[in-house]
């Protein structure tokens, strides 16, 4: 497991640099994650070596970000006084990314078997 | 002396760790999407530091240890993806293509909402990352100079909704196909819309798990473009 843990640190760090190199775009944590999903895929890392820490962080996901959010304390004010447009935005785009997410997966895998049935 | 002992990390540890642990142990018992352990925990802990009198920068010394974890399963992250992108072999095009518009549409239209009715930069950039799972949508928020404790709640807030409504509003599109149903699902409410998605089939389940992940990626991609287009 601690195999794991230096990879995911290794990761990390790769990620810092990266970020770093293209002007803190993206944060460094999902460079870090992107470049584990890229080694992984080309054989670099060998799953077996991650799997064990990796779930580890990811199955308790949610004891890490509780610290974070209880910044709300000192911040309700701002969620007391624009409710309405947090309603609106949260409400209007998830409907929204639900239906186009949905339909243009929907249509465009038909269309493409289609055409696929068709050549054949 | 008891003042010395609330302020002191180990207590402020023990207070994160048993306040999760507690809204676990409820979420256990009674399977209600709002008694997610985070709101459980965040409501239990505010209480106490309220109630015991510690304040905010004392909390936030003792818990840094467990914020900083939340980089590392971030990172992690990219292994759930690799395990779960077979999922979608052959059908890379559709499901990326998808997500891909999910992620713009969702950018945009929280752009143009908060345009329209005039709210503070640190609010849009707090609200751009709110269909990506928390951990990435907290580093988003973070990076862009939001606020990550509001991004925190209506990301929750969102992926609520989504779950509930979510197989709803499909069904009043025609949206039939198992695939889409799970993606549309994880892409627009992450863990929350995963966890309906389950109760729908294993198929919906599998690929909403993986929406997660795209998700995510494709957001953190599209924040800095439209960050410099529309501004």
């Amino acid at each position: 497991m601690i195999k794991g843990f230096c990879y995911i640190m290794l990761f990390y760090v790769l990620g810092e640099m990266v970020s770093l190199l293209i002007g803190k775009l993206i944060p460094g944590s999902v460079c870090g994650m992107i470049l584990l999903f890229l080694a992984l895929t080309l054989k670099w890392v060998r799953p077996r070596d991650v799997d064990k820490a990796a779930s580890a962080l990811t199955r308790n996901m949610a004891l890490f970000f509780v610290p974070a959010s209880i910044g709300l304390m000192h911040e309700y004010k701002i969620l007391m006084s624009n409710w309405v447009v947090l309603l609106t935005v949260s409400v209007v785009t998830t409907l929204l990314v639900i239906v186009v997410v949905g339909v243009t997966e929907e249509r465009l895998d038909r269309k493409l078997s289609r055409r696929k049935g068709g050549a054949a | 002396m008891m003042n010395e002992i609330f302020s002191s990390t180990p207590f402020i540890l023990l207070l994160v760790l048993g306040s999760y642990l507690a809204g676990c142990k409820l979420h256990q018992k009674k399977h209600i999407a709002l008694f997610h352990p985070l709101l459980v925990a965040m409501i239990l802990i505010i209480g106490l530091l309220t109630l015991l009198d510690i304040d905010y920068d004392t909390f936030c010394a003792g818990s840094s240890f467990i914020s900083f974890l939340l980089g590392p399963s971030v990172v992690a992250l990219g292994y759930a993806l690799y395990e779960q992108i077979e999922q979608i072999r052959g059908k890379e095009i559709p499901v990326l293509t998808a997500v891909f518009a999910g992620g713009i549409v969702g950018i945009v239209s929280v752009i143009a909402i908060c345009r329209v009715m005039g709210v503070d930069e640190a609010i849009t950039s707090s609200l751009q990352p709110k269909s990506v799972t928390i951990p990435i949508a907290i580093s988003l928020s973070e990076h862009s100079h939001g606020i990550p404790s509001l991004t925190a709640v209506i990301v929750f807030g969102c992926g609520l909704l989504g779950g509930i409504i979510g197989p709803a509003v499909l069904d009043r599109c025609h949206v039939n196909s198992r695939v889409a149903r799970g993606l549309a699902l994880g892409s627009a409410a992450h863990g929350l819309g995963t966890a309906r998605a389950i109760e729908l089939g294993a198929v919906e389940g599998a690929i909403s798990g993986l929406a997660i992940g795209l998700m995510g990626v494709v957001t953190s991609l599209l924040i800095p473009v439209f960050e410099n287009l529309m501004r």
